[in-house]
């Protein structure tokens, strides 16, 4: 006997996904060309920027920056100091400034970005019905799958691995935020309101500050996961310790896939810490 | 001058609200009405109205109703039905901007939990309300540190709410109030997240806060005993209905049904009745007329060993006891004018009965209760120890 199920023919949803990436890219290629070019200047200008400080000089700062951010306390500097150093020492100084400049820019647009999507679910239930399964979709697909669309839109290089890195990191910031509007406690928000305040009176005066310490948390993980985009983002080109990991792993050279790793790790438990420290700081 | 008028003001949350209503009309009861409809009927059918410089104290148990009605008045809930006026401008028709402008100019709120903002400091919090209304920052400062002043709390003003207590957190709440210079000022059960003794120093406070200001104030609280303290006239809520409104006294004496009857029966009636509430009837005699023999007669009729000696325009004499008429026959007196006894302990009709209490345990008479300088009745120690215990309907047919 057939199995019926084979008799029903094949959705061709790899196809129509496939039609509307080449309808956009048709269409839109101008548009990304110009988004591409300009963000990559930038981005280079940044890594240029960051390199032409001298590395010693660097670390100091950062050195000087974890000091006063944990409370004057010599922790974290201490361990910014070593662990930049031994970056430095393996080489892998200029591949770092690389990752800095792409997790910085995706952080700062997913930020941009985020925030005021979340406040915007926060408002409106209609909005926080449609975004939530997005948000889902976007954090369970595969951080690969997101390299397809980033390529075909703007080549390969730092641009898409920017683009893969906030797909891929975005969703926190959007949940923190709305999250921490949200549990804003509702006897605050009737006083605002008693007192007849503007929607924006109210949100500037009243929620986000009250929401800040959840939504800065929210912004710690969006860091957190544009930095665990690095390795991944280099499949397609974008410079950095991804690449050197990447490189080791294609040639099985585990020496310096270690020590590439070891940098990340170093550079992320850095900014975590001091994200962290800048939402704790008012207590 | 009425500041408030509230008119058959409803509010049903959910769904199916006209059916709920309907439901509401057949008497069915909350309960009943939120299984068969899904709806909550938070108020129904509420109508009062409140005067210039009064203080109106809604008070129900929780889940009455009573904290969705004063958010009615301002919209921070809006009202499924009724029309709400204040200053004779009609709050339920406005729009969003008139709505505004009602909240800052006209009326503000005090909350249960203080409602102050975690993250300003006390005089930051205390500017609020005229900071949104855009007071510029000079002029502000000045209305919140004199606010601030008023309450006690100018040394404070850089400091956080949590750094203070309950209680100086709540002056601060009243305080943003008042900055704001509001006419009408809604205070959600404001005393009832504060200890014993504070809440009743708040009170105090309160009052003698009315005294200065004469603001009006809706109260809400499920407190009958601090209701009474403060109220001028008390509304009562059940199920979302306004069961009863009056004075103290009304709601005491008068209770509308058995609802509010169990309420009052834990009260301290010797803070709220007066002299007026328990007197009975005096049996007098005019002693510049009467002889012994119609005191004797009357003390017979009366089968009481006391009358009241009371001129002829009610002016109060003195009494006359049994004992002190039969001297008089014997003696061969035609008027009792020499045998009354003047020395007699008298109290004002308008004190509180925990204050007569003393008066009449020390006095071997009967108390005469004056008003106006003339007789209004006389309180027997029997008849005290009665009032303190007894049902309050019973109370009331003494009058």
């Amino acid at each position: 006997m057939n199995n019926f199920l084979d008799d029903i023919p094949q959705i061709p949803l790899a196809q129509w996904t496939n039609d509307a990436m080449d309808y956009v890219t048709d269409h839109f290629q101008g548009f990304f060309d110009q988004i591409q070019e300009t963000t990559e200047s930038l981005m280079v200008s940044v890594t240029d920027g960051l390199l032409f400080i001298p590395a010693i000089v660097m670390i100091i700062l950062i050195a000087v920056l974890a000091f006063f951010a944990t409370k004057k306390k010599f922790g974290l500097a201490i361990f910014s100091v070593l662990g930049l150093l031994f970056i430095y020492n393996q080489g892998l100084w200029e591949d770092l400034m690389n990752t800095v400049t792409l997790v910085l820019f995706a952080s700062i647009i997913s930020v941009v970005i985020g925030v005021p999507v979340g406040i915007l679910m926060s408002k409106s239930k209609t909005i926080e019905s449609i975004m939530k399964p997005i948000l889902d979709f976007m954090q369970t697909m595969p951080g690969f799958v997101y390299l397809i669309p980033a390529v075909a839109f703007f080549g390969i290089g730092l641009v898409p691995g920017v683009f893969a890195s906030i797909i891929f990191s975005i969703p926190p910031t959007i949940r923190f935020t709305n999250l921490g509007i949200k549990q804003v406690p509702k006897e605050l928000i009737e006083a605002s309101e008693s007192f007849g305040s503007t929607g924006s009176q109210k949100l500037f005066n009243v929620e986000l500050p009250l929401a800040k310490s959840t939504i800065m948390a929210g912004i710690n993980q969006t860091v957190m996961l544009a930095l665990s985009m690095v390795v991944i983002a280099s499949m397609i080109g974008a410079d950095g310790l991804g690449k050197k990991v990447l490189t080791a792993v294609q040639r099985a050279d585990v020496g310096p896939g270690f020590v590439a790793g070891l940098g990340l790790v170093i550079f992320a438990i850095i900014i975590d810490r001091l994200t962290q420290s800048f939402n704790n700081k008012k207590g | 001058m009425t500041k408030i008028r509230v008119e058959n003001v409803s509010k049903v949350f959910g769904k199916k609200v006209a059916q709920a209503q309907d439901l509401v009309k057949q008497g069915k009861s909350k309960s009943e009405i939120l299984k068969m409809t899904g709806a909550t009927v938070g108020v129904y059918d509420a109508s009062f109205e409140v005067e210039e410089g009064e203080i109106f104290v809604i008070m129900g148990l929780s889940g009455s109703g009573k904290s969705t009605l004063v958010r009615l008045l301002n919209r921070l809930i809006e009202p499924t039905a009724g029309q709400i006026y204040i200053n004779g401008d009609d709050v339920s028709k406005m729009n969003k901007q008139q709505l505004r402008e009602v909240r800052r100019t006209s009326v503000n709120m005090v909350f249960q939990n203080f409602g102050l903002f975690p993250h300003q400091t006390i005089l930051k919090n205390t500017e609020y309300g005229l900071k949104v209304r855009g007071v510029p920052k000079e002029e502000r400062k000045i209305k919140a540190e004199k606010a601030l002043e008023n309450a006690g709390l100018l040394d404070f003003k850089d400091q956080y709410p949590k750094q203070l207590s309950g209680g100086m957190q709540q002056r601060v709440g009243l305080a943003r109030a008042l900055a704001n210079d509001s006419e009408i000022v809604l205070m959600d059960e404001a005393f009832s997240a504060l200890d014993p003794l504070i809440r009743k120093e708040m009170q105090d406070e309160l009052i003698e806060l009315q005294q200065n200001m004469k603001k009006t104030i809706i109260f809400i609280t499920h407190d009958l005993n601090e209701a009474l303290r403060i109220g001028d006239r008390i509304a009562i809520m059940k199920d979302g209905k306004i069961i009863q409104i009056g004075t103290g006294e009304d709601i005491l004496t008068h209770p509308a049904d058995d609802y509010v009857r169990s309420f009052i029966e834990d009260i301290d009636r010797s803070k709220v009745l007066t002299a007026e509430n328990i007197m009975v009837r005096p049996v007098t005699v005019n002693p510049e007329h009467d002889g012994p023999k119609v005191a004797l007669q009357r003390m017979k009729e009366e089968q009481v060993s006391l009358v009241l000696a009371m001129s002829k325009t009610r002016e109060l004499l003195g009494y006359i006891t049994a004992d002190d008429a039969l001297r008089c026959a014997k003696e061969g007196q035609q008027k009792l004018l020499p045998c009354v006894q003047k020395e007699m302990n008298t109290v004002p009709h308008d004190l509180l009965l925990e204050e007569v209490l003393p008066i009449i345990s020390d006095s071997p008479t009967p108390v005469a209760v004056m008003k106006d300088g003339k007789l209004a009745g006389v309180l027997i120690r029997g008849i005290v120890i009665e009032a303190l215990a007894k049902e309050t309907s019973e109370v009331a047919s003494n009058e």
